[in-house]
């Protein structure tokens, strides 16, 4: 598929920019945040973003969904980084969603899916338990109690978890910590007695809420797909969280530095624009270079994945590494051309800042994934 | 989407093919150079040297498309490919495509095809450099004949070239961009001389070149006179395309949908493999293993973005402000890789000559060299950024 946007997809994208402006620009993130709103979005407004199509586009018709793929995804998502919107791409449709399409039973998906794709139910995925990316460091137990399981244990970062109206958990039936074998994903639902969900907002002022689960039994129903072979599901999922969180990171990035370049031509010192000093010029073009080889190479990964491409694993991590890098670069870099106004929160750029580390940290930061990238390109 | 005129192309050329490409340059044979020769002589006529361009001017008359299809079959069907010289290929013949008259057109253009004629490029002066339209060349016209007179430096291969393309100021009294001319001329002519320079690399691939009382032909001059410089700028653009890998493909091959898709591989850590050996499968040394992750990376990331901008410029115009990204990015890129490369081979690296070191090792280290000039030839990675800043990102001057 080649690297520029179908005529389907352009057509996405100038809707989902003018929705997005118009709807939450950067202000409807300040508002949430001030007012420390309980859900940290518009429930109404996600509700909007379903009828147009948008949280349904991954998913088959049978369930309500678009069949579409995660290029069209992609295209919304780097939208939303262009306007800080807080909404449950990523938690409800990526990754919760994502398990339940990849591994969950027709029934399975017919209950949660069809909500999902209307904007009347939200998700989450609950399977980190360290700081830093370690996707099989699980050490939740889930043990077999008469006809289902009883799970124990704590999830830490669980995106949206605190407005979530299923949990998928990631658990141990068998092995221990750091093996990919014998985790099993679990259907939870929040208000079952023994969990435990506390919300945490983080720097970008985002929901990540810690889920303590103390004996919490499900039916043998609640398994997804097989168990002890959840991570097969699991790694799909990361693969495209991966991705799909790189889209929003090019929005992110081509929204700092045409932010960055506009200030360098209106900003006076010493009498002349500043944009006319070549010390800031030469960085400025340095990061020109930077977004244009994010922008490709995120549609590529993209792609890879919509096309089930081999090894398209490989181009996910090439893209995870090149946006967080990218990210850390352009949005540090704009701080500091925006001077002393960069540093107050009155100015966006102190929003894009946090945003920017906080994908940057998530889903393996770019050392994680060049790492990555060596071993399946085998050395 | 097979398409079913490009299908019939397709297999028209590989009957040609099989009829044509003899034996010994099939793959897994050895050529001979008669073979070469005779193979050389047949791609030419047919113009397939230069694919695209049109047929009255020397080349094969192809599309892009077909001439894709004509560089895939060959890649299948041939061990050696005739190329003709890039001087005259990727930067004075499509500027000629562009600005020649028809007389220019048919004079110079078949003789790039065939490789009859080398050509090298007068652009820099001892005193312009970055700088290029300070350059001090002077051109005056005497009849049908223009009169030349100054010093190019780093001119390469001026000493394997018959013509040169070069710029002059042909108005003295003009602000320093509206002076300038672009002229062809004959380098094989007395009062021209040439000097070779050593490069850090060992290699004499340069030279200065003085001119006294040279003669080059009024016709010769491409497009208006004093308005050289839109010439020189255009020409230096698809230089810098070139330099930087093309305009167009790159990145991943597509893939076909059956069959095992072969791993992928990185021959520099194939290099680091020999060199530094592995531990538990991984190479040993962990942050050349890291260096190496970040250089492919980047390869990949950049060859996409070549892609991407060659399907986003399929809308047919010439290279633009951004081959300058691509310039700057290649080169900068190919220096770390060779600076990996040197770290990987340790002592290995420093050898200059003498048995202890394989003839690769000494290729490498002169190579390492060699990728230094990258950032500086076809202008500067400085110049690259200036040129990035003011005409794709508008930044006050
Ligand atoms: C945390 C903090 C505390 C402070 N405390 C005080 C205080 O107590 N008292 C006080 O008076 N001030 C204080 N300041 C202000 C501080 O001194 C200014 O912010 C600083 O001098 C930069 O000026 P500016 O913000 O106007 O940026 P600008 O001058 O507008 O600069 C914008 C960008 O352009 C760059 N730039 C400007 N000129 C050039 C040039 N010639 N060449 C290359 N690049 C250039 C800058 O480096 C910067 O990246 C404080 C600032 C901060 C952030
Ligand atoms: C391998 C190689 C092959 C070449 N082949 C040819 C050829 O075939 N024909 C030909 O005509 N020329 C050729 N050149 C010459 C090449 O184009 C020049 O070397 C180049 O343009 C730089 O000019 P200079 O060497 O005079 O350096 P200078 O212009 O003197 O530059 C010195 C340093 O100052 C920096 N600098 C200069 N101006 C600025 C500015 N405005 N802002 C910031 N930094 C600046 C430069 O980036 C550089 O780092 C070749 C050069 C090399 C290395």
């Amino acid at each position: 598929m080649s690297l520029v946007l179908s005529e389907e997809q352009e057509l996405i994208q100038q809707a989902a920019s003018e929705f997005l402006k118009e709807q939450t620009p950067i202000t409807h993130l300040r508002e949430m945040r001030d007012s420390e709103d309980p859900v940290g979005f518009s429930k109404a407004l996600w509700k909007e973003m379903a009828e147009l199509g948008w949280a349904g586009i991954p998913f088959s018709e049978d369930v309500g969904g678009a069949g579409l793929g995660l290029a069209e995804l992609g295209v919304i998502v780097e939208e939303c980084g262009r306007t800080l919107s807080p909404y449950p791409f990523l938690s409800s449709v990526v990754l919760a969603g994502g398990a339940i399409a990849l591994g969950g039973s027709e029934a399975q998906k017919q209950e949660i899916l069809t909500g999902l794709c209307k904007g009347e139910t939200l998700l989450a995925l609950a399977f980190q338990e360290t700081g830093r990316f370690s996707p099989w460091a699980i050490g939740t137990k889930a043990e077999k109690a008469g006809d289902g399981f009883r799970i124990s244990g704590e999830k830490l970062f669980v995106l949206d978890g605190h407005v979530a109206d299923h949990l998928v958990v990631a658990a141990r039936t068998s092995g221990s910590s750091g093996e990919e074998n014998g985790i099993t994903l679990f259907l939870v639902d929040p208000s079952t007695q023994g969990c435990t969900v506390t919300r945490s907002s983080m720097i970008d002022s985002r929901n990540a809420a810690r889920v303590a689960l103390s004996d919490v039994t499900v039916t043998s129903s609640a398994v997804l797909g097989e168990v002890d072979r959840g991570a097969e599901i699991l790694n799909a999922v990361f693969d495209r969280a991966t991705a799909i969180l790189s889209a929003e990171m090019v929005g992110i990035i081509s929204e700092v530095f045409e932010r960055t370049v506009t200030y360098l031509k209106e900003r006076e010192q010493f009498g002349v624009r500043i944009g006319t000093f070549q010390a800031l010029k030469h960085r400025a073009a340095e990061m020109f270079c930077e977004v244009e080889l994010a922008q490709a190479v995120v549609l590529d990964a993209l792609r890879a994945l919509d096309e089930d491409r081999p090894h398209a694993s490989r181009v996910v991590s090439a893209a995870k590494a090149r946006c967080s890098d990218a990210a850390s670069l352009i949005t540090c870099e704009g701080l500091q051309m925006h001077g002393g106004i960069g540093m107050t929160d009155e100015e966006d750029i102190g929003l894009f800042l946090k945003r920017a580390k906080t994908a940057e940290l998530s889903f393996g930061d770019a050392a994680f994934h060049r790492d990555r990238f060596a071993r399946l390109t085998g050395f | 989407m097979p398409d079913a005129s490009l299908e019939a192309f397709r297999s028209e050329l590989v009957e040609w093919l099989e009829a044509n490409c003899p034996a010994s340059l099939r793959p897994g044979a050895t050529s001979t150079k008669e073979d070469r020769d005779s193979w050389q002589q047949v791609y030419i006529e047919r113009g397939y040297t230069m694919p695209t361009w049109p047929r009255e001017y020397g080349g094969g008359g192809l599309s892009k498309d077909e001439a894709r299809v004509l560089s895939h079959e060959m890649g299948r069907f041939a061990n050696w490919v005739p190329v003709a010289s890039f001087f005259g290929t990727s930067m004075l013949g499509p500027v000629l495509l562009e600005f020649g008259n028809e007389e220019q057109k048919k004079e110079h253009l078949p003789k790039i095809v065939s490789c009859e004629i080398q050509w090298c490029q007068g652009y820099s002066e001892p005193g312009a450099g970055s700088d290029l339209a300070s350059l001090q060349t002077r051109a005056v016209r005497d009849g049908d004949k223009y009169i030349i007179n100054g010093s190019k430096i780093w001119t390469t291969g001026a000493n394997n070239a018959d013509w040169i393309f070069c710029l002059t100021r042909t108005d003295p009294d003009a602000a320093k961009h509206d002076g300038i001319s672009f002229i062809l001329f004959d380098l094989r002519q007395p009062g021209v001389t040439i000097s070779p320079i050593q490069l850090i690399s060992g290699a004499s691939e340069f030279c200065q070149v003085f001119f006294q009382d040279v003669k080059a032909e009024a016709r010769n001059l491409v497009g208006t006179l004093n308005g050289g410089w839109t010439i020189a700028k255009r020409l230096l653009q698809h230089e810098r395309a070139m330099l930087s890998g093309g305009t167009g493909g790159g990145g991943e091959r597509p893939q076909a949908k059956k069959g095992p898709v072969p791993a992928p591989t990185s021959a520099l850590a194939e290099a680091a493999r020999a060199h530094l050996g592995e531990k538990q499968g991984q190479l040993a040394d962990y942050p050349l293993r890291d260096r190496i992750a970040q250089n492919e990376m980047d390869a990949l990331c950049f060859g996409l973005t070549l892609k991407r901008s060659g399907e986003q410029a399929k809308a047919g115009q010439g290279p633009g402000p951004a081959t300058s990204m691509f310039k700057l990015y290649a080169s900068e890129l190919n220096k770390r890789r060779s600076e990996i490369l040197m770290s990987v081979r340790g002592a290995a690296a420093l050898g200059w000559s003498g048995d202890e070191f394989t003839p690769l090792d000494i290729m490498e280290t002169r190579g390492w060299l060699r990728s230094k000039g990258n950032s500086i030839e076809g202008g500067t990675s400085e110049v690259q950024l200036n040129v990035i800043a003011k005409r794709v990102l508008g930044l006050p001057d």
